[in-house]
């Protein structure tokens, strides 16, 4: 306990890292694409803790988040000693200017003014002049703009973007086909987020902390570098929050323009109202959206890239950061890629693993520290490591690979499937629309998953009559699949439903949308989508045949375990995107019965076996227990004196000191012969009691020592077996009778029955009925006798008694003290220490007499007497001479 | 007075009365200077020990209440039967009338953490305290029980009563919630998945098991106290003390991966055993921390009762 609380002090009393302050300050930069407009940067600078020149860190906020997001992390980073720079981009937070969606005329223009201002600083170490040594991290829109800046600022030395687009066209209009974003399914609730959170500023003003607590509170999982659009924390109200917490809301009305288009740049607005309306990317879109994504910068980024992207991600799935990875990577720039739990659709967050993993790859790549972050591992995936027995909570494993395998894996799986050509129905309207997650809503997902570790059960829902199914067999043995499975289908119309069809379907071709999961189905129990993932693909169907596409399945890392089987659906629809009004019908079948899936057999979970302590801590307390046992023995070697073999008791220089220094017993030696009845005699605290328990063993001597029968008398040395002792009152278990007391400590010594002389014994006690009742309805006499039969038990050799007359009455004293008389003329030898003297002067042949535990004087009653007769008169009593020996009898 | 003239005074008696009647004593000359018959290591036979505990009203009332609970919880369960909410019975409590299995298994979550805890900490708490309190223990110290196997004989029965506290819980819950609510599949709280109760029943023991096992730390802190207090509610109050504090400490979420090593972190974990894939992580996690503590509790234990001077 001692232990606890000295670690639980030290824990508190630690010194904590001191508070980073921030400095708040304007930055003006000029941008645009002529370079003529100016804009004011909302900007926090965290000075690095340690002092001097430090490297550098850009840190960017999520879309809807302001430098506010990420404050709690800059403040971390810091602390680890890096100078950190945060800025609300433009279009966000206070900071002014328009949403121009990371372009390369705006938002990285500013991003390179920022580097200029830090190659300003004087605690920022620098490569060359006006060339800082700086990184740049960020999630999602953050996540961009390091990459984005990375290609466009060779001073950036490095870069850690997360849950981030590759092609912002491909994401908003994906096509698992391959077709690309021209031919992609629109994105439909994404992107009206993601639209809307640039949208108009909330104008309740600074009264509606409801709309920009999700996206500012720093306690919120901003630590991910990611707030607005994380886990969907802001949940239905985050959308509205522009992020800026002391938002002087203009007491103007919001003008047409404003409503519309809130903070967005006018083009890019116009583009996302033609493409929202239509559901189709035009290639207008796709070139605007392609000038914010690094998809457009091919071969330009070649800075130390760690890409960490969530497995819960419906805006930016995996794919994203595969193609980022492999674009860093052509340029021989080195490269780590971790998939997290987390996401755009909620997970953990894993904030605290994300920011060791950042600060790892700053260390490595800004701070040249050899050896940090991890090197070996270039991809890393979090898995499941159940729940934590202690807390209850989810327990994130990282399985560490030296390579990054892509989402095709190290290797592949072809796993069977099995069934017959399906009609699925296109519903009018599209509704209901099938669900596998509801963007924006992660948290909630969360939620009702429930029990779900990483993604788990989701919300995911097929409506029926809508979805084509294909089960595996049962496997044999657990799958993990990592990457992206991919499958073949083939869909044709259905022959019976042209009638219903309307006249306006096209005559020369139709185009079918399909949402295709990867389900893991067991018996029993509701199938489970993982990660809550689909993968649109838009198929065009020649008229009269078949048309048929390979589809990549969503990537995922998910373990099927064995017994269970794979199920690949394909749904007509889907609540999160845009799919054809027109009600159709149409029969899908695989091209060809199976579906392949990616393994990384080199992904390697650290050891999950027990944690070291476990079987180190037993070990090292079963050697602490052995040597506080081992060591604290004391060998007391039989030590007998064969010339007092004959002499019941001597003691010899006994001494024995209390705590507080004085001596109960001080230097005491007498001896005790064969058939003698010892008075022991003193006043309380004469130490009488004290050399009685040494004689028992009870109390160890500080000095001398006590021989029975040339024995040395040590704690349960066995020649107390010779040795009947009443020491300070009797002790029995109150709820066994006497006789049952008397027996079982009988039996308690190991001797054979036959030499207890119960019946002896018995009769000195003298309880007569009473011997069968329980102890707790003795009185003091009685127990007292009971007591000193126990003591005789045996008939030692011995005997001690200490004060055997309290509680008797005359008669039964007069009766004790024949017993004693006839006991000790058996040749046995009785110590009787009392306080009346008058019973001893009757009763012993010798005395000893103790003061202040010392010996006063020793010997036969007679001499004692007769020696100090001539002081009395023709006969001393006892008492007199007892008085005069302790020097009472003034 | 001077120390000569005190060794002077003895020397009389030394010389006395030894020749005239020593021979009618006639004392076995053993090696040892035993009486006849005595040999250390057949003092206080287990047997002996057993019942001399066994017939203390503490012990009754103890076994009594134990057995007993599972058919209070039977009679309260029958009598609240009708307002339950069924369905959606996800926790512990609301899957107690399913069966046996799940009977016992609600049975010892309401009890491994207090009502066990206690009933442990009193046989070990009291084992020592108790006869020092009733003076006994000195008489079984001159008997001579030798000191270390006197702990050991004691530490050995009151494991042995716990053991048998701790088993007859779960058992006499067993039986009890198979009579009321039959023999069925456990369904697993949480998910409501359910699990074959001949898969269960094994692993059952194996709970019971770490159950006893996790109460360790309670038994050893309370036997310490034990033999080093004459109170014995002393000593039982201290272990139990124990148990709250760590409870509460517990709850300290700052403490981190600190909260691990408490002695009561892992009294939960053998819930995971009873799941569909059980998970016997936290079990060794548990296992090695009780194990860990207890040893080193006993081995001062000993270490204390060995060195110290009895004075009650």
């Amino acid at each position: 306990m001692a232990v606890v609380l000295v670690i639980g002090a030290a824990w508190l009393l630690w010194p904590s890292a001191p508070p980073v302050r921030a400095q708040d300050r304007w930055i003006t930069v000029t941008d645009g694409p002529r370079d003529d407009q100016r804009v004011r940067l909302d900007t926090s600078f965290f000075p690095p803790a340690g002092g001097g020149r430090a490297p550098a860190v850009l840190l960017a906020h999520g879309f809807g988040g302001s430098k506010q997001s990420v404050r709690e992390e800059a403040a971390r980073l810091a602390g680890e000693g890096y100078a950190v720079l945060t800025w609300s981009a433009r279009g966000f937070g206070r900071s002014g200017g328009q949403i121009a969606l990371n372009s390369p005329d705006y938002e990285v223009k500013d991003v390179r003014q920022l580097v200029d201002w830090l190659a300003r600083q004087p605690q920022v170490l620098l490569d060359a002049a006006g060339d800082p040594r700086v990184g740049v991290a960020g999630g999602s829109y953050g996540g961009a703009i390091a990459l984005m800046s990375a290609a466009h600022d060779p001073r950036i030395d490095a870069i850690v973007p997360q849950i981030t687009w590759y092609d912002l066209a491909d994401a908003l209009f994906p096509d698992a086909g391959g077709g690309g974003p021209e031919n992609g399914v629109f994105k439909r609730m994404w992107a009206g987020l993601f639209f809307s959170r640039g949208g108009p500023e909330p104008r309740s003003g600074p009264g509606g902390p409801g709309l920009t607590g999700g996206a500012d509170d720093p306690g919120a999982p901003a630590a991910s570098g990611d707030s607005g659009d994380t886990a969907g924390s802001g949940g239905p109200n985050g959308p509205g929050g522009s992020g800026d917490p002391a938002g002087t809301a203009p007491a103007v009305p919001a003008t047409a323009q404003d409503v519309r288009c809130g903070r967005f740049l006018p083009e890019i607005c116009d583009m996302y109202q033609r493409v929202a309306e239509s559901g189709r990317a035009t290639p207008e879109a796709v070139g605007i959206l392609r000038r914010s994504s690094p998809v457009s910068v091919p071969g330009r980024i070649k800075v130390p890239t760690l890409l960490l992207q969530g497995l819960s991600d419906s805006l930016f799935p995996l794919g994203h950061a595969d193609a980022n990875a492999r674009a860093v990577a052509a340029t021989g720039a080195p490269v780590g890629v971790a998939w997290f739990d987390g996401g755009h659709d909620g997970g953990d967050g894993e904030a605290d693993w994300l920011h060791e993993r950042t600060l790892g790859w700053f260390d490595r790549h800004l701070k040249r520290t050899p050896g940090a972050g991890d090197p070996g591992a270039a991809f890393t995936v979090t898995r499941d490591g159940g729940r934590d027995p202690g807390t209850r909570r989810p327990v994130q494993l990282h399985a560490t690979a030296a390579r990054y395998p892509g989402l095709s894996g190290s290797g592949s799986a072809t796993v069977p499937l099995r069934g017959a050509e399906q009609p699925v129905a296109n519903p009018p309207g599209g509704s209901p629309a099938s669900i596998s997650t509801i963007p924006g809503f992660g948290g909630l997902a969360g939620l009702a998953g429930g029990a779900g570790g990483l993604g788990g059960l989701g919300v995911s829902a097929d409506m029926p009559g809508q979805s084509a199914v294909f089960d595996s067999a049962p496997l044999t043995a657990p799958l993990q699949v990592t990457g992206s499975a991919t499958v073949k289908v083939r869909v044709r119309p259905a022959p019976g439903a042209e009638g219903g069809k309307t006249s306006s379907a096209p005559a020369a071709g139709d185009e079918v949308t399909l949402f295709a999961k990867l389900y893991d189905v067991a018996d029993g129990q509701a199938p489970v989508l993982p990660e809550g993932l689909a993968a649109p693909v838009r198929i065009t169907v020649p008229a009269g045949g078949a048309g048929e596409a390979t589809v990549r399945l969503p990537a995922v890392d998910h373990r099927f375990d064995a017994g269970h089987r794979l199920r690949v659906a394909f749904t007509t629809t889907d609540l999160g995107y845009s799919t054809p009004a027109e009600p159709a019908v149409h029969v899908v079948g695989l091209a060809s019965q199976s579906v392949t899936v990616p393994t990384v057999t080199a992904l390697r979970t650290p050891a999950t076996g027990p944690a070291w302590w476990t079987w180190a801590l037993p070990l090292a307390s079963l050697v602490v227990a052995a040597v506080l046992v081992l060591t604290g023995r004391r060998r007391g070697a039989a030590d007998h004196d064969p010339a007092l073999s004959d002499v019941p008791l001597r003691i010899s220089g006994l001494t024995k000191a209390y705590g507080n220094g004085e001596r109960a017993v001080d230097d005491l030696s007498f001896t005790v012969g064969q058939g003698q009845v010892l008075g022991l005699l003193g006043p309380n605290g004469a130490g009488k009691t004290t050399t009685l328990r040494m004689l028992m063993g009870l109390i160890r001597p500080d000095g001398g020592e006590i021989r029975i029968f040339g024995h040395r008398v040590t704690p349960g040395a066995p020649v107390l077996s010779r040795l009947g002792s009443f020491v300070e009152g009797p002790g029995f278990l109150p709820h066994l009778t006497g006789r049952a007391n008397l027996e079982l400590y009988w039996r308690a010594t190991g001797r054979p029955a036959e030499d207890a002389r119960f019946a002896e014994a018995l009769e000195i006690a003298g309880l007569g009925g009473a011997l069968d009742r329980a102890v707790r309805t003795y009185s003091q006499g009685m127990r007292q006798r009971l007591a000193i039969a126990q003591a005789m038990l045996g008939l030692p050799d011995l005997l001690v008694l200490d004060e055997p007359t309290n509680g008797l009455d005359p008669p039964q004293i007069r009766e004790m003290r024949e017993v004693l008389i006839a006991y000790a003329a058996r040749g046995r030898t009785v110590i009787v220490s009392s306080h009346l003297l008058a019973e001893v002067e009757q009763t012993c042949s010798h005395v000893v007499v103790m003061r202040r535990g010392r010996l006063v004087t020793a010997g036969t009653v007679g001499d004692l007497l007769a020696g100090r007769a001539p002081a009395g008169g023709a006969s001393a009593r006892l008492e007199d001479v007892f008085l005069d020996l302790i020097g009472e009898n003034a | 007075m001077t120390r000569g003239e005190t060794v002077n005074g003895s020397a009389p008696a030394a010389a006395g009365p030894p020749g005239a009647d020593g021979s009618t004593a006639a004392p076995p000359p053993a090696a040892d200077g035993s009486a006849r018959g005595y040999a250390a290591r057949r003092t206080l036979p287990l047997v002996v020990e057993a019942v001399r505990q066994l017939r203390r009203r503490r012990t009754m009332v103890v076994f009594g209440l134990l057995l007993a609970l599972p058919w209070v919880l039977v009679v309260a369960f029958e009598l609240g039967a009708g307002s339950g909410r069924r369905g959606a019975a996800t926790r512990v409590s609301d899957l107690a009338t399913e069966g046996g299995l799940n009977f016992a298994a609600f049975t010892l979550s309401v009890s491994a953490s207090f009502l066990l805890a206690v009933a442990v900490a009193l046989f070990c708490g009291d084992t020592v305290a108790g006869e020092a309190n009733w003076s006994s223990l000195r008489y079984l110290l001159a008997a001579p029980v030798p000191r270390d196997r006197l702990l050991r004989q004691k530490l050995i029965v009151a494991m042995g009563y716990s053991t048998a506290a701790v088993v007859c819980l779960p058992a006499m819950a067993l039986l009890a919630g198979t009579l009321a609510f039959g023999w069925h599949d456990v369904r697993v709280p949480g998910t409501g998945e359910t699990v074959a109760a001949a898969d269960v029943l094994p692993r059952f023991a194996v709970v019971v098991g770490y159950v006893l096992v996790s109460q360790l730390v309670v038994a050893a802190l309370a036997f310490l106290l034990s033999v080093s207090t004459d109170s014995p509610l002393g000593a039982v109050g201290g272990a139990v003390g124990l148990v709250i504090v760590s409870t509460i400490l517990q709850a300290v979420e700052a403490l981190g991966t600190l909260r691990e090593f408490l002695p009561t972190f892992w009294s939960t974990a053998w819930m995971d055993a009873l799941a569909p894939q059980p998970d016997y992580g936290g079990m060794v996690k548990g296992v090695a921390v009780s194990v860990s503590y207890s040893v080193i509790l006993v081995a001062v234990a000993f270490r204390r009762f060995r060195r110290r001077d009895i004075v009650s």
